[in-house]
C-alpha cells in the first residue's frame, strides 16, 4: 500500500486537522482557510501565498497509527540500514556517556539525546556535506548524523586534545567546520538566530557573491526543543527567515519538557507547528518516534528550503527518556510513552 | 565655537537633532592645529567613506541595521549605500537585535563579513548574549574552526539629553571579554583607518563610536583619504606631546584632554595626550613608556567609574611602571549615577575640561588632593 507521499501541493492544502483526540477538535477546513482569506483580503492582500499559509500533521495525511504502519514511505534496504545503523549509533553512545559519567570519567554539563534518535536521523541523513546543522547542548547526536567521527566527539567530552574541538568546547559546544556543524550552544534560542545567519549566508553566496551549488541553495536546520518556543529570538528568526525566504528548516524536537517544567505549563497555545502560518511559513507536526515519518516530512521540507521557496516549522513529537542532564533528578516526569523509535523500525 | 555647531547642523537632518541643545562646541579648534593638511573630513563622512570602500573591495561585506538602508542611516552613516549596493548588501533590519545580531554572526560563521549596526551600543544589550557567547567565544570552542569576521558599530556614550537609557558607556563591558576587540575612534583619521581595520579583521570587533563627534571635522592628509589606508589594532597614538604628565583617554574625551593640555601649558605644565584608539587590546607598551618619561598620569573617560578603562590602565602602570610614579594616579570617570536628563545635571555627570585641569594639577601638586571617597 502506497504512503500518503507528502508533495509541496500538500503544503499549499487549506487548513487540515490534528490526528488524535488529546488535542482541540479539528479546525473546521473550510471556514478557517476561507475566515482567514478574508481577514487578509481586508487587510489588503498583496501576499496571496498567505492565503493558503497552513499547519498539517502528518498523521492526518498517513492515517492513524494502526494504518501508518503499513502506509509508510518505501524506503530502500540500504537506506532502512543506514538510518538503523544511525539510530542505534546514537543510543549507543549516549549510554556510553552515561556510564562514563557516572564512573567520574566524564564531568561538567552533559545532556543526553535517548529517545530522540528518530528526529536527528530522520533529518541529518538527507543533507549534504555543504549543508548545515546548529544544534543546542543536546547535541552529541546531531554531531554523529552530521558526520563527525564517534571517536572524536566521545573524546571532545573527555576534555582530550584529540576531540573535535581540542577540548576547548565539551559537551555542549560541538563544532566541526569540515561537517558545517555550526555548535552546540548552551543559552536555549542561541542557535536559532545563528542558524538563519548560515542559511543567509547560503543565500548571500547564490544571490550576490554568484556561487551555486548544483544542487541548489545549501538547506540549514536549526534544531531546538519546547522550551526554546516561547524565546524571543525563536520569533524574531521565524519572522526574518520567512520575511527574507531564507533556505532554513525550523526543527522542533518537542518532548514535551524543559528540565523540570512541563510545555503545558509553560505555553499558553501548545501547538507549536501552528505558530508558523502565523509568520507565513507552513507548520507541519510529525510523530517524532518514527523515522521513516520524520524523514518524509524532512525531505520535503529541505527540498522547498533548496529550491528557494523559504522556511519551514516542523513539530516533531518526541520523548527523552532520560532527564534533561545527567544531573537531573528528573522527578517530576511520569513514564508514559513506550514508543521506542530504534525497534518501531525493525518492525 | 559656532563654526562647529553650524558644521553639525548643516549635515542635513538628523534624528533628533533640532530637539537636541547642542553643548558649545569649543573643542573643535584648539584640538586640531596639529596637522599641515590642507583637506578636512566629518567624522560621519570618514565612516561613510571607509564603509563605501571596503565594500566595493570585498563583495562578502555587507551592512545590517535599523534605518540603515533606505533612510540612509539613523545618523546617516550609511547614506548612499544602499543606492550604490543594492538592498542584498544593504539590509533594513526589523527592529530585533538578538534576532539580526545573531544572524549576523552565523553569516560570518560561514565566511561572511558583516557589519551590524546598533542604532546605539545602549540597544546592543538586547543581543549581547550573541556578541559574547556566539561572537567572541567561538573561535576558542572550536578550537579556531570557526572564526567570525564580524563588525558591531554604533554610537555609544553620553549624548546630549537623551536620558539614562541611552547614555551608557560600553568600553569597558566589552572590553572585559576575551575574544572581542574594542575600538575607540576619535578623529576622521582614526574613524577611517580603524574602521577599516576592524573590517578586514578575522575577529569580531565592537567599534565604539561617539554621536556628537560625528559632524566634527578634523584635517586629513592624502595617505588618510587613500583607499588602501589602514590603521593598527592596539596602537595608540601620542596626540599630544609632553613632559609632565601623561593623560590617557579615549573617544570625545580626547578632545577635553587636547583643550585642558593647552591651558595647563600656559600655566607651565606640559602635558602628553594619550589616544588609545585601542580599548582591547590596550597599548599598554605606550602607556607606560609615557608615564614612565612623565611621572604622572591621569586617566580620562566618559563612562561609569567603577571597574571602568581607567582602572585597568592604572593596575597596568602598577604592574609595570610603579617606581616611575611621582604621585597617585588620578581617575576622572563619569559620575556613577544614571545619567541624568536636566541639562545642567548631565553636565555635572561628565567630565568636563575644568576637571582634567584640576585632575592634573593635583598629580602636579599644585593644588590639593581631593579626599577619599567612599
Amino acid at each position: 500500500m502506497a504512503a500518503a507521499s507528502f508533495t509541496a501541493a500538500k503544503f499549499l492544502a487549506p487548513v487540515a486537522a490534528r490526528s488524535g483526540g488529546e488535542r482541540a477538535p479539528p479546525l473546521p477546513a473550510g471556514a478557517s482557510s476561507s475566515s482567514f482569506a478574508r481577514a487578509l483580503r481586508r487587510g489588503g492582500a498583496h501576499h496571496p501565498r498567505l492565503r493558503t499559509a497552513l499547519a498539517v500533521s502528518s498523521d492526518v495525511l498517513a492515517g492513524n497509527k494502526a494504518q501508518a504502519a503499513a502506509a509508510h514511505p518505501a524506503v530502500t534496504r540500504e537506506e532502512a540500514l543506514e538510518l538503523y545503523e544511525d539510530m542505534v549509533l546514537g543510543r549507543v553512545f549516549e549510554d556510553m556517556c552515561a556510564q562514563m559519567y557516572y564512573r567520574g570519567k566524564m564531568f561538567g554539563f552533559v545532556h543526553l539525546y535517548n529517545g530522540q534518535e528518530a528526529v536527528s536521523t530522520g533529518f541529518i541523513k538527507l543533507l549534504n556535506q555543504a549543508d548545515c546543522v546548529v544544534s543546542t547542548y543536546r547535541d552529541h547526536v546531531h554531531a554523529l548524523s552530521k558526520g563527525v567521527p564517534a571517536r572524536s566527539v566521545m573524546a571532545e567530552l573527555f576534555g582530550k586534545a584529540t576531540g573535535c574541538c581540542r577540548g576547548q568546547g565539551g559537551s555542549m559546544h560541538m563544532f566541526s567546520a569540515p561537517h558545517n556543524l555550526l555548535g552546540g550552544f548552551a543559552f536555549i534560542g542561541e542557535g536559532i538566530p545563528v542558524a538563519t545567519g548560515a542559511a543567509f549566508a547560503a543565500k548571500y553566496r547564490h544571490e550576490v557573491l554568484k556561487q551555486s551549488g548544483p544542487d541548489g541553495l545549501d538547506v540549514t536546520l536549526a534544531f531546538f526543543g519546547d522550551g526554546t518556543c516561547n524565546n524571543g529570538q525563536f520569533f524574531e528568526c521565524l519572522n526574518m527567515a520567512q520575511l527574507w525566504k531564507l533556505p532554513i528548516v525550523f526543527v522542533v524536537e518537542n518532548n514535551l519538557w524543559a528540565i523540570g517544567m512541563s510545555h503545558l505549563r509553560a505555553t499558553s497555545d501548545p501547538e507549536i507547528y501552528k505558530k508558523g502560518p502565523a509568520f507565513g511559513m507552513p507548520g507541519v507536526h510529525v510523530d517524532g518516534m518514527d523515522v521513516l515519518k520524520v524523514r518524509e516530512v524532512a525531505k520535503e521540507a529541505i527540498e522547498r528550503a533548496r529550491r528557494g521557496e523559504g522556511p519551514t516549522l516542523v513539530e516533531c513529537e518526541t520523548y527523552r527518556f532520560r532527564g534533561h542532564s545527567l544531573a537531573d533528578p528528573d522527578e517530576l516526569r511520569k513514564p508514559g510513552k513506550n514508543y521506542f523509535p530504534i525497534s518501531a523500525l525493525l518492525h | 565655537m559656532l563654526g562647529a555647531a553650524r558644521r553639525q547642523l548643516g549635515s542635513g537632518p538628523m534624528l533628533g537633532q533640532v530637539l537636541r541643545r547642542l553643548r558649545p562646541a569649543a573643542a573643535a579648534e584648539a584640538a586640531r592645529g596639529y596637522s599641515a593638511a590642507a583637506k578636512e573630513m566629518t567624522v560621519r563622512d570618514a565612516l561613510n567613506s571607509a564603509l563605501d570602500e571596503e565594500m566595493s573591495a570585498d563583495p562578502s561585506v555587507f551592512l545590517m541595521g535599523e534605518e540603515v538602508g533606505e533612510y540612509q542611516g539613523a545618523y546617516k552613516i550609511s547614506k548612499g549605500l544602499l543606492d550604490k549596493y543594492g538592498p542584498d548588501r544593504v539590509l533594513d533590519t526589523p527592529i530585533t537585535e538578538a534576532g539580526f545580531t545573531g544572524i549576523g554572526v552565523g553569516a560570518a560563521y560561514q565566511g561572511l563579513r558583516p557589519i551590524v549596526e546598533f542604532m546605539t551600543f545602549n540597544f546592543s544589550m538586547q543581543a549581547i548574549d550573541h556578541i559574547i557567547n556566539s561572537a567572541a567565544k567561538s573561535n576558542y570552542m572550536s578550537a579556531g574552526q570557526i572564526s567570525v569576521p564580524i563588525v558591531f558599530r554604533g554610537p555609544n556614550g553620553a549624548a546630549a539629553g537623551v536620558g539614562a537609557q541611552h547614555s551608557q558607556c560600553y568600553a569597558a563591558w566589552y572590553a572585559h571579554v576575551p575574544g572581542l576587540k574594542v575600538l575607540t575612534p576619535y578623529s576622521a583619521e582614526d574613524a577611517r583607518g580603524l574602521l577599516k581595520a576592524a573590517i578586514r579583521d578575522p575577529d569580531p570587533v565592537i567599534f565604539l563610536e561617539n554621536e556628537l563627534l560625528y559632524g566634527e571635522s578634523f584635517p586629513v592628509s592624502a595617505e588618510v583619504l587613500d583607499s588602501s589606508f589602514c590603521l593598527p589594532i592596539g596602537k595608540a597614538k601620542i596626540e599630544r606631546e609632553g613632559k609632565d604628565v601623561t593623560i590617557t583617554t579615549y573617544s570625545k574625551m580626547v578632545g577635553y584632554a587636547l583643550q585642558a593640555a593647552e591651558i595647563l601649558s600656559k600655566e607651565g605644565i606640559s602635558a602628553e595626550v594619550i589616544n588609545l584608539r585601542s580599548i582591547r587590546p590596550l597599548d599598554r607598551a605606550a602607556i607606560n613608556a609615557s608615564v614612565r618619561k612623565t611621572n604622572r598620569l591621569v586617566t580620562v573617560e566618559e563612562g561609569f567609574p567603577q571597574h571602568g578603562i581607567g582602572a585597568e590602565i592604572c593596575m597596568s602602570v602598577v604592574e609595570e611602571s610603579f617606581e616611575y610614579l611621582d604621585a597617585p594616579i588620578e581617575r576622572i570617570a563619569g559620575a556613577d549615577v544614571p545619567m541624568p536628563y536636566a541639562a545642567n545635571l548631565e553636565r555635572m555627570a561628565v567630565p568636563q575640561v575644568d576637571d582634567i585641569v584640576r585632575a592634573v594639577k593635583r598629580v602636579c601638586y599644585r593644588a590639593v588632593p581631593m579626599a577619599a571617597t567612599a
